[in-house]
């Protein structure tokens, strides 16, 4: 782990215990956040991509859900072992989160800056007026017309987007380290999504926040991120810097992933678009071996027996592919 | 009207009234359809798009009749809906039929997969219990579904599955017309393909006009061959999906198409234009064009006059200063 390195999350597992026994929904996540980097996390429903969030924020519910680590580092700091408690003394301050959802994740009979303001309240005792004063520092930050008067409004009050800007200003409210955001505008038009991808950029540019962008959109991941994690039925299968994943992807979910993507800029190819068969596994009927084999074209003997390792390819990328570990090396 | 219009609009509007009840309030009035004349053509797929309060899903149900129109015509190969009585339409209903969007709420989770199937076909008098038992299994079969699950219930599936099976209740009676409202944006990527390519083979083999609404403009460049953009209740731009995307008219067009994010990293672009602002309230509306307070290019003109959609090559555009001008 170099200086430069903010989080860095070695093993990490969570489990569910139901009626039908034990479920992993996170299998052996591993990967790092640098500072002032803007690091992705894309997979589709069911990928464990908002688990990885809610695991590293301690915000798994209790006591169904375990969460488990070699390691989750928080700027040099070790916080695997400590406890709710010791959780929310960070939770806000050092590691803030964004949700997709504006208007859910705001309560709808307290003013607007009341709630912006509340970690400030919690992790540095502030009174109200610094508080309020702060509120509108941020607001300006954020970008939000007419700050002054926005203050005492109401959530409902509020667009989409500026409830968005409002939940990232509350993010932020306590310079945390890392700032994870989960489909942060997936709820928003695309007009209003620019915008507020392009804040979430200047913010990086300018506080230098570390951001975890949590998303299904492919498009996104490539106007935003620096580096990225491609999830799959709970697994992390590829990792790579952006450019490399959308110029060499090298696991054959990813190449499927992005010949599925529907295309904005280019004329249409044909009739049909490539898609890749069949359907995410069933996190509680895994198919033995590589979790992709059912779907996968360059399937091979050994992915229907046993699962891979995420294996290094290139530096700064690794694919967990039985294709580029042809010996069934374990690294 | 030629032949191989299968839906016409002329000056359709839908307004609904809010407030000025029993609980006061002013009374005002959203124009979520206003004004709007279109045609959809014979065994086209015709995409309907515009961010969310523009009225896209209005219009497509005052097509069905699904809601009323407050003026102006709606056609169906020439025959005029508004004016129908209830059981002329409800004869015409199997002709015109919409799956959407969401597949967890727009099955009945106490029916069977062989009920939601055969309920259109009973209300319709499709044939004897055998025949629709034979149609429902073809159907499911249709939609790349084994027949054996007739037996199953909603929450026995998948997502894209239910989309399967919303897709195959809508085609129980050989309809002509189908709204899809935002039917793929529920789903994941890998999905959404395959769900696309089930639609298209089925207009192919089944002659289906489609009005195809969404937001997804990467969507529609890859599955539809007409484009109407709307803003505030109207019709702003209609073209090819090939001549819209290479060559935007209208400013708003031009903008929602640089909005979306593009999945190639060495692409990236912090000096794209971006839209200012926020849409203006549909109760509200700013005078002359709707678009002028997020317009780039807005002059004086646009603050007072409000542009009609006008013919131009081909195409049709609701703009002072059309881009290639």
């Amino acid at each position: 782990m170099t200086a430069e390195t903010i989080l860095s999350v070695r093993g990490l597992c969570t489990d569910f215990s139901g009626d039908r026994g034990n479920v992993r929904v996170l299998d052996d996540v591993s990967f790092d956040v640098g500072r002032g980097r803007i690091v992705g996390v894309v997979g589709e429903s069911g990928s464990g991509k908002s688990m990885t969030a809610l695991s590293l924020m301690g915000l798994v519910p209790q006591p169904q859900g375990r969460v488990s680590a070699r390691s989750i580092t928080l700027d040099g700091r070790d916080i695997t072992r400590l406890g709710p408690a010791g959780m929310r003394g960070i939770r806000g301050r050092d590691i803030a989160m964004v949700f997709q959802e504006p208007m859910t994740s705001l309560n709808p009979v307290r003013r607007v800056w009341e709630q912006v303001g509340e970690p400030l309240a919690i992790h540095h005792g502030l009174g109200r007026r610094a508080i309020r004063a702060r509120v509108l520092e941020m607001f300006e930050l954020v970008g939000i017309p007419e700050p002054q008067t926005r203050l005492d409004a109401y959530p409902h009050q509020l667009s989409g987007g500026l409830r968005q800007r409002a939940m990232i200003a509350m993010g932020l409210i306590c310079e945390p380290k890392l700032l994870i955001a989960d489909e942060p505008t997936t709820a928003l038009d695309v007009t209003t999504q620019s915008q507020i991808l392009h804040l979430m950029r200047d913010l990086r540019d300018r506080v230098g926040t570390s951001i975890i962008l949590i998303t299904h959109d492919l498009g996104i991941i490539a106007e935003m991120c620096d580096e990225v994690n491609v999830m799959y039925a709970g697994q992390l299968v590829e990792q790579a810097d952006v450019f490399s994943l959308f110029e060499t992807p090298s696991h054959p979910y990813t190449r499927g992933l992005l010949a599925s993507i529907p295309r904005a800029t280019e004329p249409r190819a044909g009739r049909r678009m490539p898609s890749i068969p069949g359907m995410v596994p069933n996190l509680a009927r895994l198919p033995p071996g590589c979790r992709f084999n059912p779907r996968c074209g360059a399937a091979m003997p050994v992915c229907l027996q046993r699962d891979p390792v995420l294996t290094g390819i290139a530096p700064g990328h690794a694919a967990r592919c039985w294709l580029h570990s042809p010996n069934g090396d374990r690294t | 009207m030629t032949e191989d219009v299968v839906i016409s609009t002329r000056d359709l509007t839908r307004h609904f009234h809010v407030g000025g009840g029993f609980l006061g309030g002013p009374a005002r009035v959203v124009r979520a359809v206003d004004g709007v004349t279109l045609d959809i053509r014979a065994r086209e797929t015709f995409a309907l798009v515009g961010e969310s309060g523009c009225g896209k899903t209005t219009l497509g149900r005052v097509m069905l009749r699904l809601q009323e129109p407050s003026s102006g015509t709606v056609a169906y190969r020439g025959t005029d809906l508004t004016g129908l009585d209830e059981a002329t339409m409800n004869g015409l209903r199997k002709k015109l039929q919409i799956v959407f969007q969401d597949p967890y709420a727009s099955l009945n989770p106490r029916m069977r997969v062989g009920e939601i199937l055969s309920e259109p076909l009973r209300s319709h008098g499709f044939g004897t219990a055998g025949e629709i038992r034979d149609r429902c299994a073809e159907l499911l079969e249709m939609v790349g579904l084994r027949r054996q699950y007739l037996r199953n219930y909603p929450h026995q599936f998948s997502g894209g599955q239910r989309q399967r099976i919303g897709i195959a209740r809508a085609l129980a009676n050989r309809p002509d017309f189908v709204v899809c409202d935002e039917s793929v944006s529920a789903l994941d990527v890998s999905i959404q393909a395959q769900v696309l390519n089930l639609l298209a083979e089925l207009q192919d083999q089944l002659s289906l006009t489609y009005l195809f609404i969404t937001h997804d403009l990467a969507v529609v460049r890859q599955f539809a061959d007409r484009v109407g953009v709307m803003f505030l209740g109207r019709v702003v731009e209609v073209g090819t999906t090939e001549e819209l995307f290479a060559r935007p008219l209208h400013p708003y067009t031009m903008l929602l198409m640089a909005a979306v994010p593009r999945p190639d990293p060495r692409l990236r672009g912090r000096d794209r234009p971006m839209m200012q602002g926020e849409i203006p309230s549909p109760m509200n509306l700013p005078s002359g064009c709707r678009f002028h307070t997020r317009c780039p290019f807005a002059r004086e003109i646009c603050r007072t006059e409000d542009p009609a959609l006008q013919d131009r090559d081909g195409r049709a555009v609701a703009c002072h200063f059309p881009l290639d001008g």
